[in-house]
C-alpha cells in the first residue's frame, strides 16, 4: 500500500469514526483497548523523539508505522474470527515458506540473515510467524478436545518448533524466543497436563548443556556471561548494561526532563531509539515515568485477558490470551534485559522502540483480538 | 459407547481456559512486580550511585594548558615564539579497528614509518581513553583531509595547541635553547599538576633555566562531553595563566653581526654590558636550527647534528674550555703589581726565552729572538711578551696567580643565568694534590702564567674578566635576561669588588689600549681605525704542546690543530660600556682572526647605541605597548 493509499484510508475512517454514530458502531472495534494504544503510541512518540535526538525524521516515520499499523488493526478487527480461523493456515505455511526463502536469498546484516528485500522495503518474515504460530495454534487445538491428546501435542510442538528453529538459525534467538513462547502459551492456555509441563521443565534443564556447549554461539554466551557480571568486559559486551542501567538508575524518582537524559542524550547509551529506549524514557522521567508506562501495559494486558475471557469460541480464547501473554513477554523481556535481569535479545519495547514491523505485527495481533471481542456482542445481539 | 476423551466439551473446556488465564494473569502480575521491583532498586534505592556514574560518564576535567611566556630582545624583538600547531591523535577505545583506522589515515597522510613506531610504543603507555599522538605539525592540506573524512575515522582526534617556534633559528639556539616533549626522565622530576595539559618542558638553555616563569598556570574546565568523546559545552572555566614573559639584555642584531663576523669559522662570542652585566651577544658557531626539536627531531638529522665534527650542538661559549693564553696578561700583570712582587718600573730581559736558575728546559717567547731588553709591564702586555710573564709569573708564585685569577672570575661558573655553564679551571697547588696527585712545580707555574699549562676558561669568563678590568674591579654576574614579565631583575652585584690602586689599574688598562693603538700593539693592524677608544689583548691558545726546539709549522698542521685565536677587548677607555671576548677555533693568531670579530660588534654597538644607556630602556621594552614600538625605532 503506498502512502497516499494510506491517508485516505485513514481519511475514510476518520469521517466514520467522527460522522456517524452508527457508523461508529458498525466499525469493529473495542473502544477501551484503542484508547490505549493511543495513549501508549503517544507516549512511545514523545520518547523516540528525545531518544533520537530530536530527529524529526524517525519521529515522522514511526508516525507512518504507526498509520499503518492502526490501519491493519481496524482492518483485521472486521473480520469474523471464524474467517481469520480459516485463513490461518495459509498463514502459517506462507510464513514458512518465507522463513525458507530467507536462508537462501535473504539479506543480513552484523552475521545474521533476517530480512527480505522487497526493492522498497526490508521485510523481516520472522515477524509474521510470531502473529501466524499463534494462530495457527488456536486454530489447531481449538479444533481439538481439550486438555490435548499427546498426538496433538506432539503436532503443536512441531507445528511450533519448526519456525522457531527457522528463526532460530538465522540467527535471531530473541525472535525464536518470542515464538516458541507465543506458541507455547496457546497450549498452556488451551490447558495442556501438568506432566507435560513437569516433563518440558525436565527436558529444558537437560538439554540446556547442550544447547550452551553446541548450539549457542559465542556472542550470545557472552550475552549471558555479561548479565551475570556485567563490569567484567566494560568496554565490549557489558558497556550497553552499565549504560543502559546507568541511564535508568540516574533518572531517579521524577527523572531528568525530557531530552535533559545525559546518557541518552550524549550517545553513551547504545541503541537508545531502538531496544534500549527504555533506558531513556526512565531517565528523562525517572521512576513515575516507568511505573506510569508499565500501568498502561498492565491495562493493555487485562483488557486483553479480559476479551480473552469473554470470548465466544475456544479459537477466540486461545488467539486472544496467547495475543496478550506474548505481548506482555515483549514488555517483561525488553525491560528485564535493559535494567539486566535477562540477557541481551532482540526484542523491542511495544509501541515505543523504532521499528515498523514490530507495531504492525502488535497491531494486527490487536485486530485480531478486537475481532475476537465483537464476536461475542455480534453473538449477544443474535440472541 | 462414545469416547468422551474424543468429543468436545464446551463448558468444561472454558473453565479450564478461565482457570489457566487466570492463573497465567497472576503469573503475568507478578512478573511485572519484579519488573517493577528492579526499576525501584534501580531507581530509588541506588540512584545515587548511577547519578555519579552518570556524571563521571559525562563530565571530565580537562587540562587547559598555559601559553607559554615569549622571548625578546632588548629591543622587543621576538625570540621564541607560539604558534598554533594541530596534532592528530587516537583515542583507541573509540576505534572500532585500529589497525583499519591506521590504515585509512595512511591513505590520507602517508605517514612514515618511525611515527608508526613511536605511536605503537605510546599506545602500549597510554591510560584508558588517553588521545595518542600519531603525528605533529599536520599542515592545512592535512587537516583538512582529516576533517572531511572525519566521519569514517571513528577515535581520531585534531588538536590544536600552540608549538614553539624560533624565528631567529640557529642564531640563538645555544641561548634561547629549546623546549622538546617531556620524557621520562623529566617526568621524575617536574611537577605532574603544573604540567597537566602540557607536553613540553624547556630543555636547554634560557628554555631551561627560566622554565618555571616561562610555564605559566595551568587551568582547569569541566566539560561536558558525548560517549565519543567530543566537548558539547563547558560547565565551569578556570582560565589558565600564561607564562612570564622574558626581556632579554641581548640584541639581536649584535648577535648576527657577531655570527657573520665568524663566517665560516668555529668560534665564540661574548659581548656583556660592563654597566648591567647584561649579554648583548652570545653566539656559539656553527649553530644549529632548535625548531626540529620541539616536534621531535628525526634520528637522521639528529645524528648528522651528533656526528659533525664542527660539533655544532655543542655550545662554545659556555661550555667550550680554552687555555685564555696572553688573553689573561692583563690580570696577571695587575697580580704583580698588587701583590708587590714588581714595581711599575720593573723590566725584564728577553732573549726570546725564560730559564729557571740551573735548569736547562728553555720557555721560549712566541717571537723567535725575543722582545728585547728592558721590557716593562705596558711592553709587555702591548707586545705580549712572554719572557716578562715567565719572570713576573714565577716571582708572584701560583698561589698570587691562583688568588687574583679567581677574583677576576676565572676557575669557577660566573653564574649566568643559562643552565650547564662550565666552570673552567684556575690551577692551585690543592687542585693539582686533589686531581693528579702530584706537587706542584715552578714549570707549572710558568706555564699558567701566559694563561698556558693546566689553565682552562670559556669564552664567558675571559668577557667577565675583561669586563672587570674595562670597571676597573666592579663585580657583576653576567645576566640574560633583563626582566621576567614586569618585574625588572634585580641587578646582580657581589658585595666584593676588586680592590686594586687606581695607579695599577692605570697602567694596565693603558697598556691594554696599546695593543690596539700603539704602533707596536699586537691587534693594531687587525683593528685598524676606529672612531672610538678601545682597550684589548690578544692571545694565543695552543692546541698541540710544541717539542723543544723543533720549529713552529702551521702549514704542517692540520686545521684542526692550528691555535685558537683569542681576542678580549672593552670600549671606550672612558666609562666603558661594552666587554667583548672572542675565541676562533684553529685560528691561529689573535690578532688577525679574532680581534676584527671584536671590532665589528663594537663598531655596531655604538652605531646601534651611541650614547650611553641610562638604564631607562630596559624599562620601556618591558612596559606593555611599547615594545614593539620601541623595536620599530630601534
Amino acid at each position: 500500500m503506498s502512502q497516499g493509499d494510506f491517508e485516505r484510508s485513514l481519511k475514510e475512517h476518520g469521517s466514520s469514526v467522527y460522522g456517524e454514530r452508527k457508523r461508529w458502531l458498525a466499525l469493529r472495534v473495542d473502544v477501551p483497548l484503542l484508547l490505549l494504544l493511543l495513549l501508549l503510541m503517544a507516549i512511545g512518540i514523545s520518547v523516540l523523539f528525545s531518544a533520537s535526538g530530536q530527529d524529526f525524521n524517525y519521529v515522522k516515520r514511526q508516525g507512518v508505522f504507526m498509520g499503518i499499523g492502526l490501519f491493519a488493526m481496524l482492518a483485521v478487527a472486521q473480520f469474523d474470527p471464524r474467517f481469520i480461523q480459516r485463513w490461518a493456515f495459509v498463514l502459517y505455511v506462507g510464513g514458512i515458506g518465507l522463513l525458507i526463502a530467507v536462508i537462501f536469498i535473504g539479506v543480513g546484516a552484523k552475521g545474521a540473515q533476517r530480512w527480505l528485500d522487497l526493492g522498497f522495503f526490508r521485510f523481516q518474515p520472522s515477524e509474521v510467524l510470531k502473529v501466524a504460530v499463534p494462530l495457527m495454534l488456536s486454530s489447531y487445538l481449538a479444533q481439538r478436545v481439550l486438555p490435548p491428546h499427546f498426538k496433538h501435542v506432539v503436532v503443536a510442538l512441531l507445528l511450533i518448533g519448526t519456525p522457531a528453529i527457522l528463526v532460530g538459525i538465522q540467527p535471531d534467538l530473541g525472535t525464536a524466543l518470542l515464538i516458541f513462547a507465543a506458541g507455547f502459551f496457546v497450549l498452556f492456555l488451551a490447558g495442556l497436563g501438568r506432566a507435560y509441563l513437569l516433563g518440558a521443565l525436565f527436558a529444558g534443564l537437560s538439554i540446556a548443556p547442550i544447547f550452551w556447549f553446541y548450539l549457542l554461539r559465542d556472542y550470545q554466551k557472552t550475552r549471558i556471561l555479561t548479565l551475570l557480571d556485567p563490569q567484567s568486559d566494560k568496554l565490549g559486551a557489558g558497556w550497553n548494561i552499565i549504560q543502559s542501567t546507568t541511564a535508568i538508575g540516574a533518572g531517579g524518582s521524577s527523572g531528568k526532563g525530557w531530552m535533559q537524559g545525559t546518557q541518552s542524550q550524549l550517545d553513551f547509551l547504545p541503541e537508545s531509539h531502538t531496544d534500549f529506549i527504555i533506558a531513556v524514557l526512565s531517565e528523562e522521567f525517572g521512576f513515575t515515568g516507568v511505573l506510569c508506562l508499565l500501568l498502561v501495559y498492565l491495562l493493555i494486558i487485562l483488557r486483553g485477558m479480559m476479551i480473552s475471557l469473554n470470548a465466544q469460541s475456544m479459537f477466540g480464547r486461545l488467539l486472544a490470551g496467547s495475543i496478550t501473554l506474548t505481548f506482555f513477554v515483549y514488555v517483561f523481556v525488553n525491560m528485564g534485559m535493559v535494567s539486566g535481569i535477562l540477557p541481551v535479545v532482540g526484542v523491542p519495547l511495544p509501541m515505543v522502540s523504532y521499528g515498523g514491523t514490530s507495531i504492525v505485527t502488535l497491531m494486527l495481533g490487536f485486530g485480531m483480538l478486537m475481532a475476537v471481542s465483537k464476536e461475542k456482542k455480534r453473538m449477544g445481539e443474535q440472541l | 459407547m462414545p469416547d468422551f476423551s474424543t468429543l468436545k466439551n464446551p463448558q468444561w473446556e472454558s473453565r479450564l481456559y478461565a482457570a489457566r488465564a487466570s492463573f497465567t494473569l497472576l503469573v503475568v502480575v507478578l512478573l511485572l512486580g519484579v519488573l517493577l521491583w528492579r526499576y525501584h532498586d534501580l531507581q530509588i534505592n541506588r540512584h545515587q550511585d548511577f547519578a555519579t556514574l552518570a556524571d563521571n560518564n559525562r563530565i571530565h576535567v580537562r587540562a587547559l594548558p598555559p601559553a607559554r611566556g615569549l622571548i625578546y630582545d632588548r629591543n622587543g624583538v621576538l625570540l621564541a615564539d607560539n604558534r598554533p600547531g594541530f596534532t592528530l591523535s587516537i583515542v583507541v577505545e573509540r576505534s572500532k579497528n585500529l589497525a583499519q583506522l591506521l590504515a585509512d589515515i595512511g591513505e590520507l597522510l602517508a605517514f612514515k614509518d618511525t611515527e608508526l613506531a613511536r605511536f605503537e610504543k605510546l599506545v602500549k603507555r597510554r591510560r584508558p581513553y588517553e588521545s595518542v599522538p600519531l603525528r605533529f605539525n599536520l599542515s592545512e592540506t592535512e587537516q583538512a583531509m582529516i576533517a572531511v573524512n572525519e566521519h569514517r575515522l571513528s577515535g581520531v582526534e585534531v588538536s590544536a595547541q600552540l608549538i614553539r617556534d624560533y624565528p631567529l633559528a640557529n642564531q640563538l639556539a645555544h641561548v634561547i635553547g629549546y623546549t622538546g616533549r617531556i620524557n621520562e626522565r623529566d617526568l621524575k622530576r617536574l611537577d605532574p599538576h603544573r604540567y597537566k595539559g602540557s607536553h613540553m618542558t624547556g630543555k636547554t638553555g634560557l628554555e631551561k633555566y627560566y622554565e618555571d616563569q616561562l610555564l605559566g598556570e595551568v587551568g582547569y574546565e569541566n566539560v561536558e562531553t558525548n560517549a565519543r568523546g567530543r566537548v558539547m559545552r563547558v560547565l565551569e572555566r578556570t582560565d589558565p595563566v600564561p607564562g612570564a614573559d622574558l626581556h632579554l639584555y641581548l640584541d639581536s642584531r649584535l648577535q648576527k653581526i657577531a655570527i657573520d663576523a665568524l663566517g665560516e669559522e668555529r668560534g665564540a662570542v661574548v659581548a656583556l654590558d660592563t654597566v648591567t652585566g647584561g649579554v648583548l651577544a652570545l653566539a656559539s658557531m656553527p649553530s644549529f636550527d632548535p625548531n626540529p626539536f620541539v616536534t621531535g627531531i628525526s634520528t637522521k638529522a639528529y645524528k648528522a647534528l651528533t656526528g659533525s665534527l664542527d660539533q655544532p650542538l655543542f655550545d662554545r661559549a659556555l661550555r667550550g674550555q680554552y687555555p685564555p693564553g696572553s688573553t689573561i696578561k692583563p690580570v696577571f700583570g695587575l697580580a704583580a703589581l698588587d701583590s708587590g712582587t714588581v714595581t711599575m718600573g720593573y723590566r725584564v730581559y728577553d732573549p726570546g726565552y725564560y730559564q729557571l736558575e740551573n735548569k736547562k728546559h728553555k720557555y721560549r717567547d712566541w717571537k723567535r729572538g725575543g722582545h728585547g731588553s728592558k721590557i716593562s709591564i705596558y711592553d709587555a702586555i702591548v707586545q705580549s711578551c712572554d719572557v716578562y710573564f715567565y719572570d713576573v709569573g714565577f716571582r708572584a708564585g701560583i698561589d698570587v696567580l691562583h688568588d687574583y685569577g679567581t677574583r677576576f672570575g676565572y676557575g669557577h661558573k660566573t653564574g649566568i643565568d643559562l643552565p650547564a655553564e662550565a666552570p673552567g679551571l684556575m690551577p692551585s697547588r690543592d687542585w693539582k694534590q686533589g686531581a693528579r696527585g702530584r706537587v706542584w712545580y715552578p714549570g707549572d707555574t710558568i706555564n699558567v702564567s701566559i694563561g698556558q699549562g693546566f689553565m682552562l676558561a670559556t669564552p664567558l669568563q675571559m668577557a667577565v674578566s675583561v669586563s672587570r678590568l674595562a670597571t676597573r674591579g666592579e663585580v657583576r654576574k653576567p645576566r640574560m635576561v633583563n626582566a621576567v614579565g614586569n618585574e625588572l631583575t634585580a641587578p646582580v652585584s657581589e658585595p666584593a669588588s676588586i680592590d686594586i690602586p687606581p695607579r695599577y689599574w692605570d697602567i694596565v688598562i693603558d697598556a691594554m689600549a696599546g695593543v690596539v693603538g700603539d704602533l707596536r700593539g699586537t691587534a693594531r693592524r687587525a683593528i685598524g681605525k676606529i672612531d672610538y677608544t678601545m682597550a684589548g689583548k690578544t692571545g694565543t691558545a695552543q692546541v698541540v704542546g710544541i717539542k723543544q726546539d723543533e720549529k713552529y709549522d702551521a702549514s704542517k698542521l692540520a686545521k684542526l690543530q692550528l691555535d685558537h685565536a683569542l681576542f678580549i677587548a672593552f670600549a671606550p677607555l672612558e666609562n666603558p660600556r661594552i666587554a667583548v671576548a672572542v675565541i676562533v677555533e684553529n685560528g691561529e693568531h689573535g690578532s688577525s682572526t679574532a680581534a676584527p670579530v671584536a671590532r665589528d660588534v663594537i663598531n655596531a654597538y655604538f652605531k646601534y647605541y651611541p650614547e650611553p644607556s641610562t638604564g631607562e630602556l630596559a624599562e620601556e621594552a618591558v612596559a606593555p605597548g611599547t615594545v614593539e614600538s620601541s623595536h620599530e625605532s630601534g
